[in-house]
C-alpha cells in the first residue's frame, strides 16, 4: 500500500453563485486505510467537499488529490479508484436490487462472467440476498442505504466516500452499517471518508476526525486527542426543589464556566477537573440545596465543537450562514 | 461506437425500457389518450369529409396520423420525467461516478422512449387498420409509418430530455406539455392546410413542422406513396430530433459536470 496520502487537499475552496464560500480553505490529509470522520452540522460544507473530492464539482480554487490523482486534471483516474454513497441513496425505485447490481457492474466494465457473481456477493455481504429480486421502491431506508453501499463497492474501490450514510436510519440499521464500514477498513484496507453530523458515529468509527463549521476546519485529530484538548469534564445537577435552581447555579458558578443543560438543570465545566466533584457536593450541601440528580460528563466531541465554535453541534446548522448547497453546475 | 460504449448504451437502454414499462401511469395514458382523441374526432368531425377537396372519405383515416404525433408528445413527457427523476434523486451522480460516456447516457435514456414509441405505433396502426379503411400504402407503408413515428418520438423525447437536463425539474417537464399540445393543435391536425379558412391559422400551420409530420404519415394512410409529403415529414421530424438531441447533449454536458 502506498504511503502517500489517500486524500489530500490544500486550501480547497468552493464558492456558489450569489453565496458565501461553502468550503473555505480546507486542508486535510487522510492516510491509506484510515477511517476519516468529517463532522459538522447541516450546511457546514461537508457534502460540497465530498462532491469536489469525488470529481462531481470542480473546486473554485485550491487543490485536491485523491488516490494520488488531481481531482480536476485526472477525474477519470480518481473515479476509477473511489466508490461513493452520496447523501441520498440514489436508486431507481422501479428496478430490483439485483438489477441495480447488474447495471453498476456493467457500467464499471466488469467482464460478463464476473458481473452476476460480484453482484450476488455484495448483495449477500450487505444482507440483501432475500430482497434482491424486489423492486427498490419497496425497500426500507436501511435497505436502500445498504444497497447504496454495495453499489459503491462494485469495482473494488480503494477509497470509499460515505456522505451521511446513517441519517434517518433506525438504531439497528445504523449499527449494521457501522459494522460493515469497520469491516471494510480493517479487513479490506479500504480508506473511508465519512461525513456525519452524529457525534457518536464519528466517535465510534473514525480513526481521525476533522470538524468543519461554516466551510472551515475548526479542529482535526483523533477523537481522544480532540477531547483531551478540552480536558475538563462537566457536572450537571438537577435540584430536588425547582425553586432552588437559581441559587444552585450561583453555587456551581464558583467551580467553572456554565455550559448548556436541560431547562430544569444547571451545568458547569469544572475548571479544576473531576477532583472538584466532592467540593461541588459539599458546597451544595452547605447551601442546603438538596439534589435530585448529579452527573459527571467526560468531554465529548460536542464539547470540542462548542469550544471551537461557541455553539453546540446539534442544531448548529439551523440558520447557518453557509448553505451546503447541492452542486450548481453553472456556478463553477 | 466502441465495445465499451455499446455495452453502456445497451445497459442503460435496458434500464430505460424496463423502468418505462414498469410504470403503467406512463404507458397507459400514452396509449389511451391518443385513441380517445381519435374516437372523439372521428365521431364528431365526420361531416368535415363533405368539404370540397377533403382528401378522405372517412375522417378516422384522416385523423389517425394525429395519434402518432400525440404519442410523440407523451414521449417527451416520459423521457423528460425519467431524466428529471434521475437528476432529482441523485441517480445521475451515481452514473457520473462510473466510466459512463455522456453520449451513451443520452442514447440509453432515449431507448426507453423508442420502446414506448414502438408500442404506440403498432397499437395505433392496428386500431387504424381495424376501424378505418387500412393503410393505403400497404405493409411497407405501415413500416414506414412506424419509422416516422419513432423519429417523431425521438425528437419530442429529446426535447423532454433537454428541458429536464437544463432545469433538473420534473415540474418544468410537465410545464412544456401544454405548449407542445398547442403546437399540435396549431397544425393541420384537424383539416388539410388548404381548407383552413382563417389566414393566420393557415399561416401558422404552414410554418409548423408538426403539420408536415402529420402529412407524411397521413399520405401513407390515405393516398399511398407521396415522395414529397414523406420527404417533408422525415425532414421535419429528423430536423426536430437533430436540434433537440444537440441541445440535450449540450445540456447534459452542463448537468453532468464531473471533472
Amino acid at each position: 500500500m502506498s504511503s502517500s496520502p489517500a486524500i489530500e487537499t490544500a486550501d480547497l475552496v468552493r464558492e456558489f453563485k450569489k453565496g458565501p464560500r461553502a468550503v473555505d480553505g480546507v486542508d486535510i490529509q487522510v492516510a491509506p486505510g484510515e477511517v476519516f470522520g468529517f463532522l459538522g452540522p447541516n450546511g457546514a460544507g461537508k457534502s460540497t467537499t465530498v462532491h469536489m473530492l469525488t470529481t462531481l464539482l470542480p473546486p473554485t480554487s485550491g487543490s485536491a488529490r485523491v488516490a494520488g490523482h488531481d481531482v480536476v486534471e485526472e477525474g477519470t483516474r480518481v473515479r476509477a479508484a473511489i466508490g461513493a454513497a452520496l447523501q441520498e441513496a440514489a436508486l431507481d425505485p422501479f428496478l430490483t436490487g439485483r438489477e441495480h447490481m447488474k447495471l453498476q457492474t456493467a457500467l464499471h466494465g466488469l467482464p460478463r462472467e464476473q458481473r452476476a457473481r460480484r453482484g450476488d456477493e455484495l448483495l449477500g455481504r450487505v444482507g440483501l440476498t432475500d430482497a434482491a429480486d424486489r423492486k427498490v421502491g419497496g425497500y426500507s431506508g436501511g435497505m436502500k442505504r445498504r444497497l447504496d453501499l454495495a453499489l459503491a463497492l462494485v469495482h473494488g474501490p480503494r477509497i470509499l466516500f460515505l456522505d451521511e450514510p446513517t441519517t434517518g436510519l433506525d438504531v439497528q440499521s445504523r449499527s449494521a452499517l457501522w459494522a460493515e464500514v469497520q469491516r471494510l477498513a480493517s479487513d479490506d484496507g479500504v480508506t473511508v471518508f465519512l461525513t456525519t453530523q452524529y457525534l457518536e458515529e464519528a466517535d465510534q468509527l473514525a480513526d481521525r476526525i476533522a470538524i468543519i463549521d461554516r466551510g472551515k476546519i475548526v479542529a482535526q485529530g483523533t477523537p481522544d486527542d480532540l477531547k483531551d484538548e478540552i480536558g475538563r469534564p462537566s457536572v450537571e445537577v438537577i435540584p430536588a426543589e425547582p425553586a432552588d435552581l437559581a441559587r444552585m447555579k450561583s453555587v456551581l458558578a464558583r467551580f467553572g464556566e456554565s455550559v448548556a443543560s436541560p431547562p430544569k438543570a444547571a451545568a458547569v465545566r469544572l475548571s479544576g477537573g473531576d477532583a472538584q466533584l466532592a467540593d461541588v457536593v459539599r458546597a451544595l450541601d452547605a447551601e442546603g440545596i438538596r439534589v435530585q440528580h448529579l452527573q459527571l460528563h467526560a468531554p465529548t466531541l460536542d464539547d470540542v465543537f462548542l469550544a471551537k465554535t461557541g455553539r453546540h453541534l446539534e442544531g448548529a446548522g439551523d440558520g447557518a450562514a453557509v448553505e451546503d448547497a447541492e452542486p450548481d453546475p453553472v456556478a463553477a | 461506437m466502441n465495445r465499451a460504449t455499446a455495452l453502456q448504451v445497451g445497459t442503460l437502454a435496458r434500464r430505460s425500457i424496463v423502468r418505462t414499462l414498469r410504470q403503467p401511469a406512463m404507458v397507459v395514458p400514452a396509449l389511451f389518450f391518443p385513441l380517445l382523441l381519435l374516437a372523439v374526432n372521428a365521431g364528431g368531425l365526420q361531416r368535415a369529409t363533405d368539404l370540397p377537396g377533403f382528401p378522405a372519405d372517412h375522417y378516422l383515416d384522416f385523423v389517425l396520423a394525429v395519434c402518432f404525433v400525440q404519442g410523440g408528445l407523451f414521449a417527451a413527457n416520459s423521457a423528460g420525467t425519467n431524466v428529471a427523476n434521475d437528476i432529482e434523486t441523485g441517480f445521475l451522480n451515481r452514473l457520473s461516478l462510473t466510466p459512463l460516456r455522456k453520449t451513451a447516457l443520452l442514447m440509453g435514456q432515449l431507448a426507453g422512449v423508442l420502446a414506448l414509441g414502438l408500442i404506440q405505433a403498432v397499437t395505433f396502426l392496428v386500431v387504424g387498420a381495424i376501424a378505418g379503411e387500412g393503410i393505403h400504402a400497404g405493409v411497407a407503408g405501415a413500416l414506414v409509418i412506424v419509422a416516422l413515428a419513432l423519429l417523431i418520438s425521438l425528437g419530442f423525447g429529446s426535447i423532454g430530455a433537454f428541458v429536464a437536463l437544463r432545469t433538473g425539474s420534473g415540474e418544468a417537464v410537465q410545464g412544456i406539455f401544454p405548449l407542445m399540445f398547442a403546437a399540435l393543435f396549431l397544425s393541420s391536425m384537424a383539416l388539410p392546410r388548404n381548407l383552413i379558412e382563417t389566414d393566420w391559422f393557415r399561416e401558422v400551420a404552414t410554418w409548423n413542422p408538426v403539420s408536415y409530420m402529420l402529412e407524411g404519415i397521413r399520405s401513407l394512410v390515405i393516398t399511398g406513396w407521396d415522395g414529397e409529403a414523406l420527404a417533408l415529414g422525415f425532414a421535419c421530424a429528423g430536423g426536430v430530433a437533430l436540434i433537440a438531441l444537440v441541445a440535450a447533449a449540450a445540456a447534459l454536458r452542463t448537468q453532468m459536470v464531473r471533472t
